[in-house]
């Protein structure tokens, strides 16, 4: 009697040493998988510099360095007066102050700790520094629903997905970088509030949902798909008071938390983004009544109960479903906001809002485009779907209700894939560790000689540990040594049935062990080429190879610092709104439009501007007082971005506001040419003579690299502006605004009148804002 | 009908009979729910009268009052000996919980009162 019990505590005693092993392995897998979301992220900084990218990024690095200059109450109540001239910007009121807290405060942590790094160091590497937290807090979420391997699996998957690496890489500094951290952790607390039930999660809960809010305007996800998996949960009958206790506080203390931040302010109870909380909150309180008192009454007395409150609920809803619908309807856009309904409906950006859809972010993905960012996890997710259905649980069904409707979002915006890269990470981590573990268990409880699987179970306990020693993998080891804890402790007839349920022939397992394994081998390879070919470069600075070596575009840094040293302080700089950022950031100098793109008519006027002949042209931007001009010019080098090739856009946001621009007059026969078929008002264009001034000089005959063609008017001077500076590889043109002669030729009865009355005659016709 | 009207008296004494015998500590925790759900109606019934300026004071009052009242539902589904999912919850852990997250409620209220 005492053998059996002294071997129970010995290896009761060897379980709580493995247990310790295990956990020590996790927390070094852990650490591991962040050293490489980390390092996976760092190919911009080696390829090229610690820089910042892009366009957004760099006012973000604008507020951040004003934030860390002045001072948060400064910050809160900035009021810029460098951007969209004469109108200005709230910056306090319409930026998502999270990221730039964020990195505030981190850049405030190291200089009180005497580490002086700079405000731009800090910038660059807070992407990488989330990401990093990202795959913990994924870790942590997969954990929760399907346990530890799975959650190692897939924390070790998002590290490197290259869906999340194209927008979080070393000097990416946008808000999703920050972000899609705060989603994962909101996620993962939703789901341990459920599990657990415990008030204090659901605190931490909407804390984090508060982060979330004041990091991106995506936040309108989780805002939506709670509701959508509460209302999941009690349709298949799966209510539980955890639900409540997950849900309710949530609810109030979020929509509190989320009109705190001003950017969304007043919205957070007015707008449809939100009205679906409010209604599921409601219809939990209905259906919790109806379970406390379903609890108190017989059977019989709740059935009339029932019928009773159905005819007197039904009038009542459909008396406040009226109200809602009728107030609802009143609103153009039924109370959504123009980003929300392009989600919805794809095709409503390009007939109403042209400028969200000439975001190439905006665009739907092509499914190449599905390969290259999430790679060999798109086929692994329908097993992980079929995973999470074994056992279903509120955690799975969770993520399964995550995954289809972020499948559904990355399908109308090329720029949502983002969304989908956790949810697919985690269903694949789920049926990977699932898959490992099916095939080591096989592996274990196979013996080579012995012909019948159950013969193993009959074994004592130091034959199995031999066994696990044999399979040699980590993750699969430490499922085997939860599995030796389970046959220790439960009977041995258990461990014979689960054998024979779930036991494959050796060989297969182990072909399929290694078949898996150079699966995750060509994800790696993808992974680690995406990051270092197409997702690192910083698009401020260009290289190319050639036969004579690697050239390096640093045009755009050169033009942003000719004008910053070569320009009153003052003076305004007009170009298309792409560049206003990195202009107000890098040139410090004034913009009339930049990347915000919150004033439709302003983009319009400059748009107008640029497709308008030279005099209207200086007219317009003459009275926004602008004195410098920039476009970005591509024909030299080939450079394909260029504003050319975006001016079709101009022309079509200035025709949106300003009628007498039609797209019909710059297209021959419907296509788009500037060569010698072009139409004429295409090549009078101030567009047209900016990029192409003198451009005839460089090789004789004009032709355009990116075009293919030779361009139609070579030779031509400039009226009403001065080239002052081109970039060596003549990417960006800036042009002066000549000022008006002293006096007029020509056309005077009196002269003071005259100037006036041509000026006013001119002005009259083009330019109708006067 | 009088039957309906028979069912009602029998649901309404059957209601009332099952209700009487919840613990005292429940009733209190329902008693807590039904005043801050009465002074949230308050506060709206008078914002109809006043008008809705200023709204964030508003919306902060009726708010606090609903997220206090659901936070005592929470508070409420944790203590309830009936309730199996929690046995082996304390309901002391309950109630410190529920003091946290009123914290943390009123704590937003207060900047948010304006």
């Amino acid at each position: 009697m005492a053998e059996p019990q002294s071997s129970r505590t010995t290896s009761g005693g060897d379980g709580r040493l493995r247990n310790a092993l295990g956990g020590v392995l996790c927390a070094f897998s852990l650490l591991l998988i962040g050293v490489l979301a980390f390092s996976i992220r760092l190919f911009s900084v080696i390829k090229y510099e610690s820089v910042i990218h892009e366009f957004d990024p760099y006012f973000n690095y604008r507020v951040t360095q004003f934030l860390s200059k002045n001072g948060i109450y400064e910050f809160w109540n900035w009021f810029d007066d460098r951007t969209w001239y004469p109108l200005g910007r709230v910056i306090g009121g319409t930026v998502y102050p999270g990221l730039t807290l964020t990195a505030g405060t981190i850049w405030w942590l190291l200089n009180s700790l005497n580490i002086p790094l700079s405000v731009e160091t800090v910038c660059v590497f807070t992407a990488p520094i989330f990401s990093a937290n990202a795959s913990w807090a994924t870790y942590l979420l997969t954990k929760e629903a399907k346990g530890p391997g799975a959650g190692l699996m897939a924390a070790t998957i998002l590290a490197m997905v290259p869906s999340y690496i194209s927008r979080s890489v070393a000097g990416s500094y946008d808000n999703e970088a920050v972000a899609i951290f705060a989603l994962i952790f909101t996620f993962y607390l939703y789901v341990k509030t459920l599990n657990t039930g415990s008030l204090f999660y659901a605190t931490l809960n909407a804390l984090s949902y508060f982060y979330m809010v004041c990091s991106w305007g995506g936040y309108t996800f989780i805002i939506n798909l709670i509701p959508m998996h509460v209302l999941l949960c009690i349709v298949t009958g799966r209510y539980s008071s955890r639900l409540y206790i997950a849900y309710a506080p949530l609810i109030v203390l979020g929509t509190l938390l989320a009109a705190l931040v001003p950017v969304v302010g007043f919205n957070a109870v007015m707008t449809s983004e939100h009205f679906a909380s409010f209604l599921v909150f409601l219809i939990l309180h209905v259906v919790a009544l109806v379970y406390y008192i379903k609890g108190l009454l017989t059977p019989r007395l709740f059935k009339v109960a029932m019928t009773f409150v159905v005819t007197v609920g039904l009038a009542l809803c459909f008396a406040v479903a009226a109200i809602l619908i009728a107030l609802v309807a009143s609103s153009p856009t039924k109370g959504w906001s123009g980003r929300s309904l392009s989600l919805l409906d794809p095709t409503y950006a390009s007939k109403y809002i042209p400028i969200i859809a000439s975001v190439s972010e905006h665009q739907p993905p092509t499914w190449p485009s599905y390969f290259m960012d999430i790679n060999v996890l798109a086929f692994l997710v329908p097993a992980g779907i079929i995973s999470c259905f074994l056992p279903l649980s509120d955690a799975s069904s969770f993520l399964v209700l995550y995954l289809v409707t972020s499948v559904y979002f990355s399908g109308v915006m090329v720029r949502l894939m983002l969304v989908l890269a956790p949810a697919v990470c985690i269903l694949s981590g789920i049926a990977l560790s699932e898959a490992f573990g099916v095939l080591t268990r096989s592996m274990k409880f196979q013996r080579p000689t012995s012909d019948d699987g159950s013969s193993t179970a009959g074994d004592g306990s130091p034959n199995i540990p031999a066994n696990s020693k044999a399979v040699s993998k980590e993750k699969p080891s430490k499922k085997n040594r939860n599995k030796e804890k389970d046959s220790e402790g439960s009977s041995s007839v258990d461990t014979r049935t689960e054998e024979k349920l779930l036991v494959l022939p050796c060989g297969p397992s182990a072909v399929g062990i290694m078949l898996l394994i150079i699966l995750s081998g060509f994800y790696v390879v993808h992974c680690v080429w995406a990051a270092a070919e197409a997702y690192s470069a910083p698009s401020i600075v260009l290289t190319s190879r050639s036969h004579d070596g690697l050239h390096v575009f640093d045009d755009f840094r050169e033009a942003y610092g000719w004008l910053r040293h070569n320009t009153g302080a003052d003076d305004k700089v007009a170009s298309w709104w792409d560049y206003g950022y990195q202009t107000t950031a890098m040139a410090n100098r004034t913009v009339i439009v930049d990347n915000n793109t919150w004033n439709n008519t302003h983009i319009a006027t400059i748009g107008t501007a640029m497709a308008s002949p030279e005099k209207a042209a200086w007219d317009i931007l003459n009275s926004l007082d602008v004195k410098y001009v920039l476009v970005v010019f591509g024909g030299l080098i080939g450079y394909s971005s260029d504003d050319i090739n975006k001016f079709l856009w101009m022309v079509r946001i200035g025709g949106g506001v300003f009628p007498h621009i039609k797209e019909s007059d710059y297209l021959r026969d419907g296509n788009y040419r500037v060569d010698a078929h072009g139409t004429p008002t295409m090549l009078n264009s101030l567009m047209y003579k900016l990029c192409y001034y003198r451009f005839v000089e460089t090789d004789g005959k004009g032709f355009d690299r990116v075009r293919r063609y030779e361009i139609g008017k070579k030779h031509f001077k400039l009226t009403h502006f001065e080239e002052v500076f081109t970039t060596h590889h003549w990417m960006v043109r800036i042009y002066k605004l000549k000022p008006q002669k002293n006096r007029v030729r020509g056309k005077l009865r009196l002269k003071s009148s005259s100037k006036t009355s041509s000026m006013r005659k001119t002005s009259g016709k083009k330019s109708p804002w006067h | 009908m009088p039957r309906a009207t028979s069912d009602a008296k029998l649901l309404i004494q059957s209601l009332t009979k099952a209700y009487a015998a919840t613990p005292t500590n429940l009733k209190i925790i329902d008693l807590y729910v039904i005043c801050a759900v009465a002074t949230a109606l308050m506060q709206v019934a008078y914002m109809g009268l006043v008008g809705s300026f200023p709204f964030n004071s508003f919306l902060s009052g009726v708010l606090s009052c609903i997220g206090t009242a659901v936070l005592a539902v929470c508070l409420r589904i944790q203590v309830n000996k009936d309730n199996k999912e929690f046995k082996d919850l304390p309901p002391e852990r309950a109630f410190a919980d529920f003091i946290l997250c009123n914290l943390v409620l009123h704590l937003v209220i207060m900047n948010f009162l304006g």
